[in-house]
């Protein structure tokens, strides 16, 4: 009988990520109703370096499995995870839903047989087992599922639906061996974003952040003179970032920057995705101007404002 | 060479949507279709490497899994250059999940043996992450999620690619080929359809398959083969901000006064 809930946690540039511990978050929530053990693992070329910081509050057990490179590759975290859930026999593992999980998360799932659902917020157990919460058609609705038949069940838990824990227990630490893996893929290295001006996204207390909604890249000009004199910093979404209307450096969101000293967010045009939202969304004031009301970033404003974002930002300039 | 190009047809919601009656999806008559936006961006990848160096000799084939109307999503890929279409259905396939689905495009991909696979990081409706590397899985090939660049010689066996991290970082990775990669939004700039290539599109065909012909067993096919079942669909309670009404003036006067209530507090 598989019991147990197992957390894999992540690390990245030696640097144990924080959604390691929202995982434990979420899974000493489940303890707690379970009563089911927690433990936590750590794959890395020297895993003891993140122990300490892994004895948590919550854990019963930290459990290292030592690999040949320290940077993420899919087929050793495939094999090693695989090798945890056969030395503990979990019912239930946590990985987070970020961008090295999607590289071997599914591999895991669907050659093993395991129960498998991604980007989920909910999870609880009932009397047929484990149940998950994710939402689908672009957030409109949620969608509950089950895993019926499967003994072990693997989850991608959305980064920012759990608190983190903060507090130290005392759990005991033991190491799994690690399986024999030969990589078919070989990491060369780290990059930052290449180019961009200096702009400082994540140490701005103000910023007026442009979406498609400006349509083409001659607009852009008019919202950067609007930022200026409203004295906040311009920041954008993906598409504007992608399109190289602006520099990638001003790009808010799970794969730019996190706004994270910011008081007041003015988005324009942004229709809000999940990963737009991933950087701005703790923002205190958030004021959203778009056209569609039934655009999701209403859901996380503060005010909002449905008009087109010329007429607004033309007659907001006479105020300044 | 060969590029498999799965892609898929996404829908979005109908403004006043409703639910199928077992609770378990939206009726599809309020859904709306569309070719899911990562697709543009792997089908582009695919033809940038067969229109460049080295490239005259490749075949670009676009695949689905979807019931007809999924067609018309394929045909937008014939009309910007994919060579061949092909579309596997089957009523069993209702109830598949990611995993259900790329059990059948695993079965495609053996019949059709490609020197690489480009998906999607993820589809805009349900936004799941993992077909594409559930199919890398199945088949057992080298895999790299979340690519924002790609380094690769037609005919080569490896190739170089850029992941796309948090925080705007990457990291550069070597990989064997064959291989599947999922592309991220923003990798290439895609073009559009020439009303030349849309008028051949209509005329070209599609080959659609049986999951049963390509050898999909019952017990890997439709709910049998997936790894979750839907149990209930609903719209969650969400916020909702306090709406400034009134002329654009007005909006931008109060927006204007909170901007300044900010400065003053600051």
């Amino acid at each position: 009988m598989m019991s147990g809930i197992l957390v894999i946690s992540e690390h990245r540039n030696g640097e144990l990520r924080p959604v390691s511990r929202e995982l434990v978050g979420a899974a000493v929530a489940l303890k707690d109703a379970t009563g089911e053990p927690l433990r936590v693992a750590v794959i890395g070329e020297a895993p003891e370096r993140y122990v300490a910081e892994l004895k948590l509050a919550g854990v019963d057990e930290v459990l290292t499995v030592q690999a040949v490179v320290d940077a993420f590759d899919p087929e050793i975290y495939e094999a090693s995870v695989r090798a945890l859930i056969e030395a503990r026999q979990p019912s239930l593992v946590l990985l987070a839903h970020s961008v090295d999980s999607l590289g071997y998360a599914a591999p895991l799932a669907v050659k093993n047989g395991y129960g498998f659902a991604t980007d989920v917020f909910g999870i609880e157990r009932d009397a047929d087992g484990w149940v998950a919460t994710r939402a689908g058609y672009g957030q409109k609705v949620n969608i509950e599922v089950d895993f019926p038949g499967r003994s072990v069940v693997v989850l991608t838990v959305r980064p920012g639906a759990y608190k983190p824990v903060e507090t130290f227990g005392e759990p005991s630490v033991s190491a799994v061996p690690a399986p024999a893996v030969t990589p078919r893929s070989q990491h060369l290295g780290f990059e930052e974003p290449a180019g961009g001006d200096d702009v400082n996204i994540p140490g701005a207390e103000f910023i007026v952040s442009i979406g498609r909604g400006v349509g083409e890249e001659d607009n852009v000009e008019e919202f950067k003179e609007l930022a200026d004199s409203v004295g906040a910093t311009l920041g954008c979404s993906r598409p504007i970032a992608d399109a190289g209307w602006l520099p990638k450096a001003r790009q808010v969101g799970q794969s730019g920057k996190t706004a994270a000293a910011c008081k007041l967010y003015v988005a324009m045009g942004i229709s809000g995705s999940v990963q737009h939202m991933a950087g701005m969304k703790h923002v205190e004031t958030i004021v959203a101007v778009n056209t569609d009301p039934e655009a999701s970033i209403f859901t996380i404003a503060r005010y909002g404002i449905v008009g087109d974002i010329f007429d607004i930002g033309r007659e907001l300039r006479n105020h300044f | 060479m060969k590029i498999l190009v799965p892609i898929k047809q996404v829908a979005t919601l109908d403004e006043d949507f409703e639910f199928r009656e077992d609770g378990r999806d939206i009726d599809p008559d309020f859904l709306i279709h569309d070719l899911n936006e990562w697709d543009n961006y792997t089908l582009e990848e695919a033809m940038r490497l067969k229109e460049g160096p080295g490239g005259e000799g490749i075949e670009v084939v676009v695949a689905t899994v979807g019931p007809e109307s999924a067609d018309e999503e394929l045909r937008k890929c014939l009309a910007k250059g994919a060579d061949r279409a092909l579309r596997v259905w089957s009523d069993a396939l209702e109830d598949a999940d990611a995993i259900g689905v790329a059990r059948v495009l695993a079965a495609l991909a053996r019949r059709e043996s490609p020197d690489l696979i480009f998906a999607g990081v993820q589809a805009t409706d349900h936004a799941c992450g993992a077909t594409g590397m559930a199919l890398a899985g199945l088949l057992d090939l080298p895999h790299a999620a979340v690519v924002a660049a790609l380094d690769y010689t037609p005919g080569s066996n490896s190739a170089t690619v850029r992941r796309e991290l948090e925080g705007g970082s990457y990291a550069s990775v070597r990989i064997d080929c064959p291989a599947v990669l999922t592309l991220q939004l923003g990798i290439n700039t895609p073009r559009y359809a020439s009303l030349r290539g849309i008028k051949q599109a209509a005329q070209r065909p599609i080959e659609v398959l049986d999951a049963e012909a390509l050898g999909v067993t019952a017990d890997a096919l439709g709910a049998a083969g997936s790894a979750s079942r839907v149990r209930r669909m609903y719209v969650p309670e969400k916020g909702r901000a306090q709406m400034i009404e009134g002329t654009p003036a007005e909006q931008a006067a109060r927006l204007a006064q909170i901007i300044k209530e900010f400065g003053g507090a600051a």
